[in-house]
């Protein structure tokens, strides 16, 4: 896509997300499209890390954790202002990103994968067991609502389009990179590291530097998610909230800021549409995964492009 | 001590893999602004020692100098911004980008924006692009390839595929080039055209060594040819002496079973 298109597609997007908030007032609908936007954000920074430089973490809600509970633990038990919990929320998880990007990205495919896995199972488990900091596996109540200046940020209203103003922040951010010198580079690391490398790119730092970026974005997650619930626990990012992220990642189309879009908001709304099954619930829900993977394994938004291609030239014949 | 219309230095360069001695006391200098053939039976060692001279691999004893510098410690993309470039036996290109965007990776180190610029895209930063885009055409027009330049690289057939990373080795505005078999998998015709086109590159002041199979177009186009063998530098003359060598017959047709690559 071209400069115009996308400055098209912002300006759609930032009009779908002003009438929505403005026409819905269902608290349960706003609550499941904030939720949408958190994910977003999720899938956004991992998209960053795996679709476009190439390289696998399996431990990204370790982030999304650290983001949210810096900011629980300083603005509850500290007394912080939120404002001022925010760069310190996102400033840890890059930091621990950072250290412990040096020695995990050395490593690539499979092991980078178990590297991250493990990484996200050691802070799962701090979370969990340093209760007298974390709370413990109870969790950690009382977190604050959010405070901007004289704004509080606490009707589902408000909330919903603090979440998407950033969301679309993100989404021109990372468009940005990934056009730039920078973002070429680490498509250059994803089709081909030793090619990178003869070409100038100094792929170990790129991938360092990916990797914080991309942990700082998902504390930011992590940062909302605090302020909008109140109430934490370290169940929200376990292992199996990682592997969420993955998924919507993989389903929406790796490499793809959209794709982050189409995939958190599927992941997020299946489960809903999905009660009517009752007990077939995760029957149906792996079922639709596989059909997304098996039919469209370069993921929905590549798929439906794919499938449009296709039928544009049959039918110019 | 270097002197100075040396452009690279090869100094006792050993390399063993396991058991197997890949690179043993080789020793040569290249010309600044000469073309360089380096030839050998397969397996003598010619691909290992481009991946010690760019740094793919560090040599075990030896050291390499580039422009009077030891380069011996640096990494792969550290020479490349001191203007060691290569191009790959088996094409290496970066087949999601368009044909645009391969040689604008192949300006990395020419260009500066980092990733606080890309977001903030600073009107410094957006100067650089568009200068970085200006070059990348006159580079693909170089190769005759600026009306594919939307293209996805992979789309583009083989012998053109091969002019474009060439291309985008220029990119980075080297002193040195390395061509590992590129005219492996050309037509006739087309190796022609690489032959003119490595001159003419020569002519803009690079130094170039290559590893060809193509003998007529390695003799042809070399100032100077070396001739490996089982890991040793067995000659290092002139295109018409190295092919009256003994030496060098014998690896090329004594052993019989290599005598398939001279043509």
């Amino acid at each position: 896509m071209n400069d115009k298109a996308h400055k098209i597609a912002y300006a759609v997007f930032a009009l779908a997300v002003i009438l929505l908030g403005w026409q819905v007032d269902n608290q349960y609908y706003l609550q499941l499209m904030i939720f949408i936007g958190l994910n977003t954000l999720l899938a956004l920074s991992l998209n960053m890390l795996m679709g476009y430089a190439g390289q696998i973490s399996l431990g990204h809600a370790a982030f999304y954790g650290i983001g949210a509970y810096v900011t629980a633990i300083l603005t509850t038990t500290y007394q912080v202002a939120p404002v001022l919990a925010l760069p310190a929320a996102v400033g840890t998880a890059m930091l621990v990103a950072w250290i412990v990007g040096i020695p995990t990205l050395r490593l690539s495919g499979y092991y980078l994968g178990m590297g991250t896995l493990g990484f996200g199972m050691i802070v799962h488990i701090v979370l969990r067991e340093w209760s007298s900091v974390t709370g413990g596996a109870s969790g950690f109540v009382g977190i604050p609502p959010l405070e901007i200046g004289l704004v509080v940020f606490a009707s589902g209203k408000n909330y919903f389009f603090l979440v998407w103003a950033v969301v679309l922040l993100c989404l021109i951010m990372c468009r940005r990179i990934i056009d730039s010198r920078v973002g070429r580079a680490l498509r250059s690391i994803h089709d081909g590291e030793k090619a990178a490398a003869a070409v100038g790119v100094d792929t170990k730092k790129l991938k360092l530097q990916v990797f914080v970026f991309s942990a700082g974005m998902a504390a930011l997650a992590g940062f909302l998610y605090a302020h909008l619930v109140y109430f934490i626990s370290p169940g929200t990012f376990s292992f199996v909230a990682s592997i969420r992220i993955v998924t919507m990642v993989v389903i929406g189309g790796m490499a793809s800021i959209w794709g982050a879009l189409l995939g958190a908001s599927l992941l997020t709304l299946l489960p809903e549409w999905l009660h009517a099954f009752s007990e077939f619930e995760m029957v149906v829900y792996g079922l639709i995964l596989m059909g997304v993977m098996i039919f469209l394994p370069r993921g929905l938004t590549r798929g439906v492009l794919d499938v449009y291609e296709r039928y544009r030239k049959n039918h110019d014949r | 001590m270097t002197d100075n219309s040396h452009l690279l230095e090869i100094r006792d360069i050993h390399k063993a893999f396991g058991g197997v001695r890949a690179l043993r006391e080789i020793d040569f200098s290249l010309e600044k602004g000469s073309i360089t053939g380096l030839i050998g039976p397969n397996g003598a060692g010619k691909t290992t020692l481009f991946n010690v001279i760019t740094g793919v691999f560090p040599a075990d004893r030896g050291e390499i100098r580039f422009a009077g510098q030891s380069v011996t410690s640096y990494a792969v993309h550290e020479r490349v911004e001191l203007g060691i470039a290569r191009t790959f036996q088996n094409v290496e290109l970066f087949e999601s980008m368009t044909v645009l965007e391969n040689i604008l990776v192949g300006l990395h180190t020419r260009t500066r924006c980092g990733m606080i610029g890309s977001i903030f895209k600073f009107p410094r930063i957006r100067r650089e692009e568009k200068q970085a885009r200006k070059r990348a055409t006159e580079l693909l027009e170089f190769v005759d390839l600026a009306d594919h330049a939307p293209r996805r690289s992979s789309d583009l057939p083989f012998g053109w595929q091969r002019l474009l990373e060439v291309a985008r080795a220029m990119a980075a505005a080297p002193r040195l080039l390395l061509l590992d078999e590129p005219a492996a998998g050309l037509n006739m015709s087309e190796t022609r055209q690489l032959g003119d086109l490595i001159h003419q590159i020569r002519d803009q002041g690079i130094t170039i060594l290559l590893v060809e199979h193509d003998m007529s177009l390695t003799m042809s186009i070399s100032d100077k040819i070396v001739v490996l063998d089982q890991g040793r530098k067995i000659a290092e003359d002139t295109p018409r002496s190295v092919q009256s060598d003994e030496a060098v017959m014998a690896a090329y047709l004594g052993k019989g079973k290599n005598s398939g690559h001279g043509r």
